[in-house]
C-alpha cells in the first residue's frame, strides 16, 4: 500500500515540477526542454516501479524496471551477440544494400520519364504494404542465418527510398535547371552541381524512414526462423519460457539501438543539409 | 494520365515476366531431380553432379525441363499463375461453394486479421487524436510528452507483440484483443505526431485574423485548427493503418495462432507451403491497399466537402 | 553586324484550348553595347523572346542569330549569361561558391576562380560577403550576387528577365544606378525584360514596346538620353517625353484587341 501512495505522489511531484517548468521563464531554453521530457520518464519509471512493488505483479506479467535493469547488466555478452547479428549483421547490411541500391535505380528512374511514370506509381503502392510478411519467403531462400534478415531489410528500404530519391531529383525548380543550360553544363555537371545537393533532404528523409524499417525487418524477420542468435529470436524464445526480464532487457537494447541509429542519420543529415530551411530553424 | 496507364502496364508486365524467368532457375533442381527419376535423360546425370552447379547453367543445360519448373508442387517460387488460382479457390471459389468463412478461406483469415486491425487502428486513432489536442493546449503536456511520441516513432515497437500475446494470454486475454492492442499502439504514435503537425499549420496571420474577432479557444479549434490539421491526419492515418496491418499480422506469429493472415503465413513457412505463403502474402498487400485506398477517398470526399480542396 | 538578330521570329504552343502565338513576326537587331529593354502586358512574349535569344525556347518559325551563329550554338559556346526574375542562388553554396559555380562548369583553373570572384563581387558591391550564405543576405544583396553570377565568365552579352521585379523600389532604384554603371564599365551588350515604364526608360538606349495575341514588337523607341544618368534624369522633360512616347506604345497595343 506505502508504494501505491509513494507511486501517486512522484507521479503528482514529477507533474507539478514539469508544469512549474513549463510555465517557468526559463522553459525556452535547451536545458529545459531536455529536463522536462526526462523528468516525465523518469517519473513514469519510478510509478511503474511503485505500482509493481505495491501490488505484487507477478514477473511474467510485468518486471520491475529494476529488475530488467540488472538482468541487462547480468547479461551484456549475450545482449552484445545478439546485436551484433540482429543489428550490425541483418538491419545493417540490409539498409546498406537497400538503400544503395535504391539510389542507384532512382537516378536511371529519374533519367527515363517511362519509367519514372511507370515505376513511380508501383513503388508508392508497395511502400504501403506489409512487406514484413515476405520474411517467411526469404527465410527460405536464403537460410536462417542474418543474410535472410539482411534481405528482408532490403526490400523493405528499397520502395520508401526509392520514392524519396526520385522525389528528390525532381525538386530542382525550372528556373534552376534554366541555369544549368545557359552554361551549357552536361548531364553529370547538372546531376552532381544541382539535383544530388538539392535532393538531399530527400534522401535523408528516406534514410532516416529507412532506419526505423531496417530494424523491425530484422527483428520480425528472426520470427520466422533464425540460427540460437539474434534479438528477434530471444524475444521470442524469452517469451516462450516467461523470461520477460529478458524480453524487457533486449526492447531496451532495440529501443537504444534504434534512436542511435536514426540519430547518428539525423546528425549526418544536419551537417550536409545545413542550408535547407528545416535546419535553420 | 493514359500515359501513365500504359507506362505502369508496361512496368507491371515487365515484373510479371522476370518473375516467370526467375521461376526456372529457382525451381530447377527439384525439377530436375523429379525428372530424372521418372526417366528423363537430364545433363549431366545424377543430382550428386548437379549439387555444386549454379541453377542457370543447369537451366541452360535443360531447356526441355522449363515447363516443369513451372508446375512445382512445393515450388521455390512458385509461378503468378499458381499464386493466382490459389488466391481464387481459397476465395472467390469458396464463395461459389457457399463455404466463404470456412477455416481454409483466404477471405476468413482476412477477416480475422481486418478485425483486428481495424479495432485497434479505431481505439489508437481517437486516443491519438485526444492526446494530440492535449498537446496542443496545454504546454507542459506538449514538452513532457511529445519529444517522446517522435522518439517512439524511431524504435522497433513492434517488437513488444510477442510479449503482449502472450502476458495477456497468461491472464486469460485471448483472440481479437490482445492484436487489436497491438495495432492500437503502433497506429497511435504516427496520428499524435501527424496530429500535432496538422493542428499547430494554421500561420500566425490565421491565428491573429481569429484574434481580431476575438474568437474563443474552442472557435479558433473547430473552425480554423481542426480543418486545417485534416491532410496531416489522413496522411499519417494511412501509415497508421499499414503499421496496424503489420501489427495484427506478427500478432498472430506467437502462440500458434490457428486463424489471421499471419497464422497462414507462419503454417506455410513450417510445412514448405510456398504458394500458402504467397497467396496469403497477396491477400495482405490487396488488404493494405484496398484498407489505405479507402482513406484516400474518405480524405477526399472531406477535403472536397469542407472545401480545402476544389 | 548586329549582335542579335530576329527575322520573322515565330513561336507558337501547341494547347488544349488551340495554339497559342506567343510570338509573331518578331524582327528586331540589337548592336554591340546596346541596352535594350523589352516591356509590354503579361503574356506578350517579352520574356518568350528572350528565352528565344537564350535557346531555352525554341522558335516554330523564322530565323534568330546571336553572334552570328544559332541561339544553340551561342549557349554551347557559353556566348552570354543570363539573369532570373528570383535570384535562384544556391542555398548549399556561399556567396563566392555561387559565383563559382559556372567558373566549374566552364572549366576555368582555380587560380582563375579567385580572381574573377574577387572582381565581381567588387562590380556589384559585395565586397566581404564571399563567405556569407544567401539565406543570410537580403533579397537585394542576393539579386546583386545572381548578377555578379552571371557576369563572372565575361560573356559580352547579358540577358535578364525582370531581374528587380521583386524587390521594393529604393532597392530597385540603387541596383538600376549600378547596373548602368556596370554597362557602361564593361561595354556589354544587355537585353532587359521589365514591366516598369521608368525603369526602362531610365536603363535603356532602345525601348522595344510588344503587345499580346499574338505577341508581337509594337514599337521600338530609341533614346536621345545620354550614356551618363543620373537618377535626377528622370525630372527632365526628356525623361518624361521618352516615358510618354512608351506609355503611348503600350495603350495602342492595347486598344488593337
Amino acid at each position: 500500500m506505502m508504494e501505491l501512495v509513494l507511486a501517486l505522489l512522484i507521479w503528482a511531484a514529477g507533474w507539478g515540477l514539469n508544469a512549474w517548468l513549463a510555465r517557468s521563464a526559463v522553459s525556452e531554453t535547451r536545458a529545459v526542454q531536455f529536463l522536462v521530457p526526462f523528468i516525465f520518464g523518469a517519473t513514469l519509471v519510478l510509478v511503474w516501479e511503485m505500482v509493481v512493488r505495491g501490488l505484487n505483479v507477478p514477473m511474467v506479467i510485468l518486471p520491475a524496471p529494476s529488475v530488467i535493469a540488472m538482468r541487462f547488466a547480468s547479461s551484456l555478452p549475450i545482449l552484445w551477440v545478439d546485436f551484433v547479428q540482429t543489428f550490425l549483421k541483418g538491419a545493417l547490411g540490409g539498409y546498406v544494400i537497400g538503400c544503395a541500391a535504391a539510389f542507384l535505380v532512382a537516378i536511371l528512374v529519374d533519367r527515363y520519364d517511362f519509367l519514372r511514370r511507370g515505376l513511380l506509381p508501383v513503388g508508392n503502392f508497395v511502400a504501403a504494404l506489409p512487406i514484413v510478411g515476405t520474411a517467411p519467403i526469404l527465410v527460405m531462400w536464403f537460410g536462417f542465418d542474418w543474410q535472410s534478415k539482411a534481405a528482408v531489410v532490403v526490400v523493405m528500404v528499397f520502395f520508401p527510398m526509392l520514392v524519396n530519391t526520385v522525389a528528390g531529383l525532381r525538386e530542382a525548380s525550372a528556373m534552376q535547371r534554366d541555369l544549368m543550360q545557359t552554361y551549357a553544363a552536361s548531364y553529370g555537371q547538372a546531376f552532381f552541381k544541382l539535383r544530388l545537393p538539392a535532393a538531399m533532404p530527400f534522401i535523408f528523409n528516406g534514410l532516416k524512414i529507412s532506419t526505423t524499417l531496417a530494424l523491425i525487418g530484422a527483428i520480425v524477420a528472426e520470427f520466422f526462423g533464425s540460427p540460437t542468435l539474434g534479438m528477434g529470436f530471444r524475444i521470442s524464445t524469452s517469451v516462450g519460457q516467461l523470461a520477460l526480464d529478458m524480453v524487457w532487457a533486449e526492447i531496451v537494447v532495440a529501443a537504444l539501438a534504434g534512436s542511435a541509429f536514426y540519430g547518428v542519420v539525423a546528425l549526418v543529415e544536419k551537417a550536409v543539409t545545413f542550408w535547407h530551411p528545416s535546419q535553420r530553424a | 494520365m493514359m500515359r501513365t496507364f500504359w507506362a505502369v502496364l508496361v512496368v507491371v508486365a515487365a515484373i510479371v515476366l522476370f518473375w516467370y524467368a526467375a521461376a526456372v532457375p529457382m525451381n530447377i533442381k527439384t525439377a530436375l531431380t523429379q525428372a530424372e527419376r521418372e526417366g528423363a535423360v537430364i545433363s549431366p546425370e545424377g543430382a550428386a553432379a548437379r549439387r555444386d552447379m549454379s541453377a542457370i547453367a543447369l537451366s541452360l543445360a535443360n531447356p526441355a525441363q522449363w515447363g516443369d519448373t513451372l508446375v512445382q508442387d512445393k515450388p521455390r517460387l512458385p509461378t503468378p499463375d499458381q499464386v493466382a488460382v490459389e488466391l481464387w479457390q481459397t476465395s472467390g471459389a469458396m464463395v461459389l461453394k457457399g463455404r466463404a468463412f470456412s477455416k481454409r478461406s483466404l477471405l476468413f483469415h482476412g477477416w480475422v486479421t481486418l478485425s483486428a486491425t481495424l479495432l485497434g487502428f479505431g481505439i489508437g486513432t481517437v486516443l491519438g487524436i485526444l492526446l494530440a489536442v492535449g498537446i496542443v493546449h496545454s504546454r507542459v503536456m506538449d514538452m513532457s510528452v511529445m519529444p517522446w511520441a517522435i522518439v517512439s516513432q524511431t524504435i522497433p515497437i513492434i517488437a513488444l507483440a510477442p510479449m503482449i500475446i502472450v502476458v495477456l494470454y497468461s491472464v486469460g486475454v485471448q483472440g481479437i484483443i490482445p492484436k487489436a492492442i497491438i495495432s492500437a499502439y503502433l497506429s497511435f504514435f504516427p496520428v499524435v505526431v501527424g496530429m500535432v503537425k496538422g493542428l499547430r499549420s494554421p500561420d500566425s496571420m490565421q491565428l491573429d485574423l481569429l484574434r481580431t474577432y476575438n474568437a474563443s479557444t474552442s472557435q479558433g479549434f473547430w473552425k480554423l485548427r481542426l480543418p486545417s490539421s485534416l491532410p496531416y491526419l489522413f496522411a499519417s492515418l494511412k501509415v497508421a493503418i499499414a503499421a496496424s496491418l503489420v501489427g495484427a499480422i506478427v500478432g498472430e506469429l506467437p502462440t500458434g495462432a490457428v486463424s489471421g493472415l499471419g497464422a497462414r503465413l507462419l503454417a506455410g513457412s513450417y510445412y514448405g507451403q510456398t504458394i500458402q505463403i504467397w497467396s496469403a502474402l497477396f491477400a495482405a498487400a490487396i488488404l493494405a491497399a484496398l484498407l489505405v485506398g479507402i482513406l484516400g477517398m474518405i480524405e477526399r470526399l472531406l477535403l472536397r466537402r469542407m472545401g480545402v480542396v476544389a | 553586324m548586329p549582335v542579335i538578330e530576329a527575322r520573322n521570329l515565330e513561336l507558337t504552343f501547341q494547347t488544349n484550348d488551340g495554339p497559342v502565338h506567343a510570338l509573331k513576326d518578331v524582327n528586331l537587331s540589337i548592336e554591340k553595347g546596346d541596352f535594350v529593354s523589352f516591356i509590354g502586358p503579361s503574356g506578350c512574349g517579352k520574356t518568350t523572346f528572350l528565352r528565344c535569344m537564350a535557346a531555352l525556347e525554341h522558335p516554330t518559325g523564322g530565323e534568330i542569330t546571336v553572334n552570328g551563329v544559332s541561339p544553340e550554338q551561342a549557349r554551347q559556346a557559353r556566348a552570354y549569361g543570363y539573369v532570373f526574375q528570383a535570384a535562384g542562388l544556391y542555398p548549399w553554396r556561399t556567396i563566392a561558391g555561387n559565383i563559382k559555380l559556372p567558373l566549374e562548369i566552364m572549366g576555368f583553373s582555380k587560380e582563375e576562380q579567385e580572381k574573377r570572384v574577387k572582381d565581381v563581387l567588387q562590380l556589384v558591391d559585395l565586397e566581404g560577403f564571399g563567405g556569407k550564405y544567401p539565406w543570410q543576405l537580403s533579397g537585394g544583396m542576393q539579386q546583386r550576387a545572381s548578377i555578379a553570377r552571371a557576369l563572372g565568365f565575361d560573356a559580352d552579352i547579358l540577358l535578364m528577365d525582370e531581374p528587380f521585379g521583386a524587390l521594393d523600389e529604393i532597392v530597385r532604384d540603387h541596383l538600376n544606378e549600378q547596373l548602368l554603371a556596370l554597362w557602361a564599365r564593361t561595354e556589354k551588350t544587355i537585353g532587359f525584360v521589365t514591366h516598369s515604364i521608368p525603369e526602362a526608360v531610365y536603363l535603356s538606349t532602345r525601348i522595344v514596346v510588344m503587345s499580346p495575341r499574338p505577341g508581337r514588337i509594337t514599337d521600338v523607341i530609341e533614346s536621345p538620353l545620354p550614356k551618363e544618368r543620373p537618377l535626377e534624369i528622370r525630372d527632365t522633360p526628356e525623361f518624361i517625353e521618352i516615358a510618354h512616347r512608351v506609355r503611348e506604345g503600350l495603350r495602342a497595343g492595347h486598344l488593337d484587341e
